[in-house]
C-alpha cells in the first residue's frame, strides 16, 4: 500500500490544530519545507518540540504559529540567538510562547522513554542546578536496586513526527545516512509519523542495504517526495548546509517586519518546494553541491 | 584562547567537542601535539576528521571520514554517561568563582527574563558527565558576577567538598580561558585562581573584569605565544576565512 501524499495532503491531513508537533533533525535533515507548509496552512496552537528550535521553529514561530516549545537549546548554530523566539518570549509578539526546557540528553530522555512504551527515563544529571526548579517534569527517582537517587523525565510522545531523509519506498522504509540525530526515537514515540525525502526508491533498493534503515514503514502514515525540502539545512551528500543563510537570518530576524518580508516573499507568495527552488534558480543547487565521496559497498552475502 | 585550549588536550584524550571556539581548539591540538585525541561531537559522531573548520556542531564534514556515525541517544547515553569523555569544552553568557555556568537567561525574573539565552543544550550533562570540562569565555564584568542569573551547568558548587557531597560523576572544571588569561581551581576552596595572563594584558585590567575579589596564584605565569608554525596552521589552514580568528 502507497502512502505518498504531496507536501500540502500531508500537512492537512496529520498536522492539526493544538497538536504536539516534533519536526526533527539535528542540523542534519531539518524540514523546512514541511514547516513553510505549516505557516501556509496557518495552523494553530501548535506545541512545538524539537532538540533545537532552529530557524524552522523561529519562522514559525513569528508566524503565530506556535503556544509553546518543548527544546534543549534555543539558538541560531554556530551564528547567535533567534530573534523572532527571543520577541516571542521577552515581548509576547506576535504572541506569547511558553517555554519548557531541557537539556538535549533530558529531552531525548523524555522521547526515547516514548519510543520504549515506558512511563519515564532515568538519567544522571541535573543535581545542583536551577533546571528542575523551573521544569516540573525534571523530578528524582531512587533506584530500586541501589538505592540512588537519579533524575527522572517523563515519556513525551508527540502527536506527530515530521523527519526528513535521503530516501525512502512508497510504504516509508526509510533510510538515512550522516546524522542521524533522534529521528529514529521520535518516530517510534509519536502518534503519526510524516516522513519526507529526496528520493523514492523502490523497495529492492531498500532490501539490498537494510542496516542503512532507520525508520521502518511500519511506523510511517505519509511519505513526502519533496526534493531540497531540508534546504537550508542540509542533505548529507546530496547538498550543503548553506551557512550564508543561516548568516542572513541573523540580520533579517532582528526586526519583525524583515521576517515577515521573508515569510510573504519565501513561504507565503510560493506554492510548495518545487516553486521555492524555482524561484532561488540553479545557482543554489549548484553553489551547495558536495564532490562524491562514496562508501565501499559492503557484502550482505545471499543465504540458500 | 584557541591556542590556550588547545594546549588542555592531552593526546589520546576523548574529547566531547561544543559549539564555536573549542572547534577550532580541539582540531588545533589534532593537527599539532595531539593527533591522537578522539573528536566526539554531541550529534552524533565519534572520532571525527573535519577538512574544514565546521561552523555548527552538526556540520556535514564531521561526518566525511568519520570512524563512527550514531544516534545521539547513544553519545550521550554510552559515551557521556558511560564515562568515555574525558575532556568537555563548555562556554557560558555567566561564570562564577566556583565554576558554575549561565547559559539560560540574564535577569533576575526567569519567567520575564532581560534576555532569553540559549539554554543548556548538552552543557548540563557535559559539566555532570565528562571527567574534567575546559570552559572558553569572554572575559566581561557583566559575565564573571558574584551570583549568577541561572545555574545552568554546575561546576563546584558551593565550593569545597559540595561537588562531590552531590556525587557527582564527573571531576568538574579543570580551566576557565578567557580573552585575558587563564585560570584555575584551588584544590581546597574550589575557588577560581588567576594561573596566567596573556602577553600585554595587565592585573589590573584582569581585576577589573571580575565580580568577586579575584585570587591570583604565585607565581602568576604568563601564557606561552604561538610559534610560527601554530600560527600558520590556524590562520592558513584551520580557518583561513577567519571565521573565529576574525
Amino acid at each position: 500500500m502507497t502512502k505518498l501524499l504531496s507536501m500540502k495532503e500531508a500537512i492537512e491531513r496529520f498536522v492539526q490544530d493544538g497538536d504536539v508537533v516534533a519536526a526533527e533533525g539535528f542540523t542534519h535533515l531539518i524540514p523546512f519545507a514541511a514547516g513553510h507548509e505549516m505557516i501556509r496552512q496557518k495552523k494553530k496552537d501548535l506545541v512545538l518540540c524539537r532538540l533545537t528550535p532552529d530557524l524552522i521553529y523561529d519562522q514559525m514561530v513569528a508566524a503565530g504559529l506556535a503556544q509553546k516549545l518543548i527544546f534543549g537549546w534555543i539558538g541560531n548554530p554556530g551564528v547567535g540567538s533567534l530573534h523572532a523566539i527571543r520577541r516571542a518570549v521577552e515581548k509576547g509578539l506576535p504572541r506569547p510562547v511558553e517555554l519548557e526546557e531541557y537539556s538535549h540528553f533530558g529531552l531525548l530522555c523524555r522521547i526515547q522513554a516514548a519510543a520504549s512504551g515506558l512511563p519515564f527515563m532515568p538519567l544522571r544529571n541535573y543535581r545542583g542546578t536551577d533546571l528542575p526548579s523551573v521544569n516540573e517534569s525534571l523530578r528524582t527517582v531512587q533506584c530500586p536496586f541501589t538505592g540512588e537517587e537519579l533524575a527522572a523525565v517523563p515519556a513525551l510522545h508527540p502527536d506527530v513526527a515530521i523527519i526528513h531523509a535521503q530516501r525512502a519506498d512508497a510504504r516509508g522504509n526509510t533510510q538515512v545516512w550522516g546524522l542521524l540525530g533522534i529521528q529514529k526515537e521520535v518516530a517510534f514515540a509519536a502518534k503519526k509519523v510524516v516522513v519526507v525525502v529526496e528520493e523514492i526508491v523502490n523497495e529492492e533498493v531498500i532490501r539490498s542495504d537494510p542496516n542503512r534503515t532507520l525508520v521502518p514503514g511500519l511506523i510511517v502514515d505519509a511519505v513526502v517526495e519533496e526534493p531540497f525540502g531540508a534546504h537550508p539545512s542540509y542533505v548529507q551528500g546530496y547538498y550543503d548546509r548553506d551557512n550564508d543563510f543561516y548568516v542572513t537570518w541573523d540580520r533579517v530576524s532582528r526586526s519583525a517586519e524583515g521576517v515577515n518580508a521573508y515569510l510573504d516573499e519565501w513561504v507565503y507568495a510560493v506554492s510548495g518546494r518545487d516553486a521555492y527552488m524555482k524561484k532561488h534558480g540553479a545557482a543554489l543547487a549548484l553553489r551547495l553541491k558536495p564532490e562524491p565521496h562514496p562508501a565501499r559497498p559492503v557484502d550482505y552475502g545471499l543465504y540458500r | 584562547m584557541a591556542l590556550a585550549a588547545a594546549r588542555e588536550i592531552q593526546d589520546g584524550d576523548v574529547v566531547f567537542v561544543g559549539i564555536g571556539l573549542p572547534n577550532l581548539a580541539v582540531n588545533l591540538a589534532r593537527r599539532s601535539h595531539a593527533g591522537g585525541v578522539q573528536l566526539v561531537y554531541e550529534a552524533g559522531v565519534y572520532g571525527a576528521q573535519p577538512i574544514r573548520l565546521p561552523i555548527s556542531i552538526g556540520d556535514p564534514c564531521l561526518v566525511t571520514g568519520a570512524l563512527q556515525v550514531m544516534p545521539m541517544a547513544e553519545t550521550f547515553l554510552y559515551f557521556l554517561q558511560g564515562g568515555r569523555i574525558d575532556v568537555g569544552f563548555l562556554g557560558a553568557a555567566q561564570i562564577d568563582r566556583f565554576g558554575n555556568l549561565n547559559t539560560t537567561v540574564i535577569g533576575d525574573d526567569y519567567r520575564r527574563p532581560k534576555v532569553r539565552l540559549p539554554g543548556s543544550g548538552g552543557a548540563a550533562e557535559i559539566s555532570w558527565l565528562a571527567k574534567k570540562t575546559v570552559i572558553l569565555l569572554p572575559q566581561k564584568r557583566s559575565k564573571f558576577p558574584e551570583h549568577l542569573d541561572f545555574r545552568t551547568s554546575l561546576g563546584f558548587h558551593e565550593g569545597g567538598r559540595s561537588r562531590e557531597s552531590l556525587e557527582a560523576p564527573g571531576g568538574g572544571p579543570e580551566r576557565v580561558i578567557t580573552n585575558l588569561g587563564v585560570y584555575g581551581f584551588d584544590p581546597e576552596t574550589r575557588e577560581m585562581v588567576l594561573e596566567k595572563i596573556h602577553p600585554g594584558v595587565t592585573l589590573d585590567e584582569v581585576r577589573a573584569e571580575v565580580g568577586w575579589p579575584l585570587r591570583v596564584g604565585e607565581p602568576l605565569g604568563e601564557t606561552e605565544l604561538p610559534d610560527a608554525a601554530t600560527l600558520r596552521l590556524l590562520r592558513e589552514e584551520l580557518d583561513p576565512k577567519g571565521i573565529y580568528l576574525g
